[in-house]
């Protein structure tokens, strides 16, 4: 299933955040977008995903969901999102529950999606137990488990360590890796988008428009921390946002 | 280019502990401890200590009334009071007192609550609900709900039913503020993960809203059912033959201060177990917090 914006304007009040977003979102890939704070970036993704409504313009689903897929349009969300009490394992049977999945059935489920986040010790202990990076393994591990046809990531690793994030990346390029999965990646970092991106796409600063989208070739797997052709890719896109990142943030918020 | 590195990283080590003793650093002068400052503001279990204030609090009673420096007059002797207490147990009366006060305290106490919940919650989901009623529930909230006691014996007759419609109506109006306000906290980031997943609405409310309004509920319960008790005696003061309020009525009006004190004690005792039990209930239902 591909995903297709077409001429995406939205604002709120009088407040202009997109203007003029046309973008087709292929299955099999990553599409990063990335762009100074403020320029409607997870706006984007919250529209993508249907929790918002966009003010102009189309948003389509192109082609059939896929077979066994229980919520085609399904987020990983910044701050986790996981409910406190329940456990890990809990947290994943919520989103189960709804779809008339028999007890083992779901068990099977999560025991899948478990073991592919490297979790399975962890089943049974409370969100408020664990690391904030395994808290985002568990919500991509719930993400996982209703198989969806798009994952929409809202800066899935901002609230963790710089550390936390090198091996959540690995983590993310190997769940890619053995099962190419479509995502949206909305991030402000550029060496996650250079490392988990097959198309970057750079946002003006609001009201946000699409000023340039980047293709990277090199395979996943094949990308290192610090591999010099990605740091060239990355110093490229900060050349290029440097002066709206600049003028974004001179802004004066509400103004 | 290991071996290379080697004795390099080695010489800036050495060259590290070289300078730990920093150049502007003088440690032949004043040294002192950091003072501490970050104790206190952090409540810490002391269960024992009720006890000792309930414990010294009677004993200075029970001291000042057989030392004298209290008069007979103003108030019971402790003992007295316990004795009092024991009479009443072994005549059976006890019972007799007890247990209408306690099935109408139930009875009322949950009709109130279950309605005040429900429209807590009611009040915090639908936007129409809320501008319709909460202005209402101000205005109710302040009425003292005894005035309105004669009116629930017309509506509801002499009998227990007025009891119970009073004592629901009492706990109502605080279950209401704070469920609907326990709602309203309710963090929205996790409803709104519930709708990305395509959860039905009623598993929104039941698995997300519910659980995270649980503690603002449970909080507003200790002060509802407080107030029962103090409604269920006032309601027996105006018309019932066996009940703790009608024992303490009895006994106010013969100026028996042991009996009052006896019955003033019960409803202590009941609203020290009540607390308890909310708190061994939210030990439960809250464990995720701890």
């Amino acid at each position: 299933m591909d995903i297709k914006l077409s001429g995406i304007h939205h604002s709120y009040g009088e407040r202009e955040v997109l203007r003029n977003i046309n973008l087709d979102i292929a299955s099999g890939q990553i599409v990063c977008i990335v762009g100074p704070s403020g320029c409607g970036k997870s706006t984007l993704l919250r529209l993508i995903g249907g929790l918002e409504r966009p003010s102009l313009g189309d948003i389509l689903q192109v082609g059939d969901v896929p077979e066994g897929c229980l919520n085609p349009l399904t987020y990983v969300f910044q701050d986790f999102a996981l409910l406190p009490w329940r456990s890990v394992a809990g947290n994943i049977s919520l989103v189960l529950e709804d779809h008339g999945i028999s007890r083992v059935e779901s068990q099977d489920i999560i025991n899948n999606v478990l073991e592919r986040c490297k979790l399975s010790d962890f089943a049974d202990v409370f969100p408020k137990q664990i690391s904030g990076g395994m808290k985002q393994r568990v919500a991509i591990a719930r993400a996982l488990a209703v198989n969806p046809a798009v994952m929409l990531m809202d800066e899935p690793l901002s609230a963790l360590d710089s550390q936390t994030r090198e091996l959540l990346m690995d983590d993310i390029v190997s769940l890619w890796t053995r099962k190419p999965f479509t995502a949206v990646y909305v991030t402000h970092n550029l060496a996650e988008a250079v490392r988990l991106g097959h198309r970057i796409v750079v946002l003006s600063r609001r009201p946000g428009e699409i000023r340039e989208v980047v293709t990277i070739d090199k395979p996943l797997s094949e990308r290192r921390h610090a591999d010099p052709d990605l740091e060239q890719q990355q110093n490229t896109l900060w050349q290029m946002m440097r002066d709206e990142a600049m003028a974004a943030d001179a802004e004066l918020i509400n103004a | 280019m290991p071996n290379d590195s080697k004795p390099d990283s080695k010489g800036a080590k050495s060259n590290f502990d070289y300078t730990k003793q920093a150049p502007g650093s003088h440690l032949a002068t004043k040294q002192q401890p950091v003072p501490f400052r970050g104790g206190g503001f952090a409540p810490v279990s002391r269960p024992w200590m009720g006890f000792v204030v309930f414990f010294v609090l009677i004993a200075f009673l029970e001291a000042g009334t057989r030392i004298g420096f209290i008069s007979a007059l103003t108030i019971p002797k402790p003992s007295d009071v316990f004795n009092t207490f024991v009479e009443l147990y072994s005549s059976g009366l006890l019972w007799t007192h007890l247990m209408p006060s306690l099935t109408r305290f139930v009875i009322g106490a949950a009709i109130g609550t279950v309605l005040g919940v429900s429209l807590g919650i009611a009040i915090g989901l639908f936007s129409y609900v809320r501008a319709g009623l909460v202005p209402l529930v101000a205005a109710l909230f302040p009425v003292p709900k005894i005035a309105l006691l004669p009116l629930f014996v017309i509506w509801f007759g002499i009998d227990e039913a007025s009891k119970y419609a009073l004592i629901a109506f009492g706990t109502f109006t605080p279950m209401v503020v704070a469920t609907y306000g326990a709602v309203d906290n309710v963090d929205r980031g996790l409803i709104r993960m519930g709708q990305s997943f395509n959860l039905a609405w009623f598993s929104i409310v039941r698995k997300i809203v519910l659980p995270g309004a649980m503690a603002g509920i449970l909080s507003g319960l200790r002060i509802a059912l407080a107030i029962a008790i103090i409604l269920l005696v006032a309601a027996e003061m105006l018309g019932a033959e066996y009940g703790i309020g009608a024992y303490i009525l009895q006994a106010g009006s013969l100026y028996d201060l042991e009996r009052l004190f006896t019955g003033v004690a019960i409803l202590s005792i009941l609203g020290v177990l009540v607390n308890s039990a909310i708190g061994l209930i939210e030990k439960r239902v809250l464990r995720w917090r701890m």
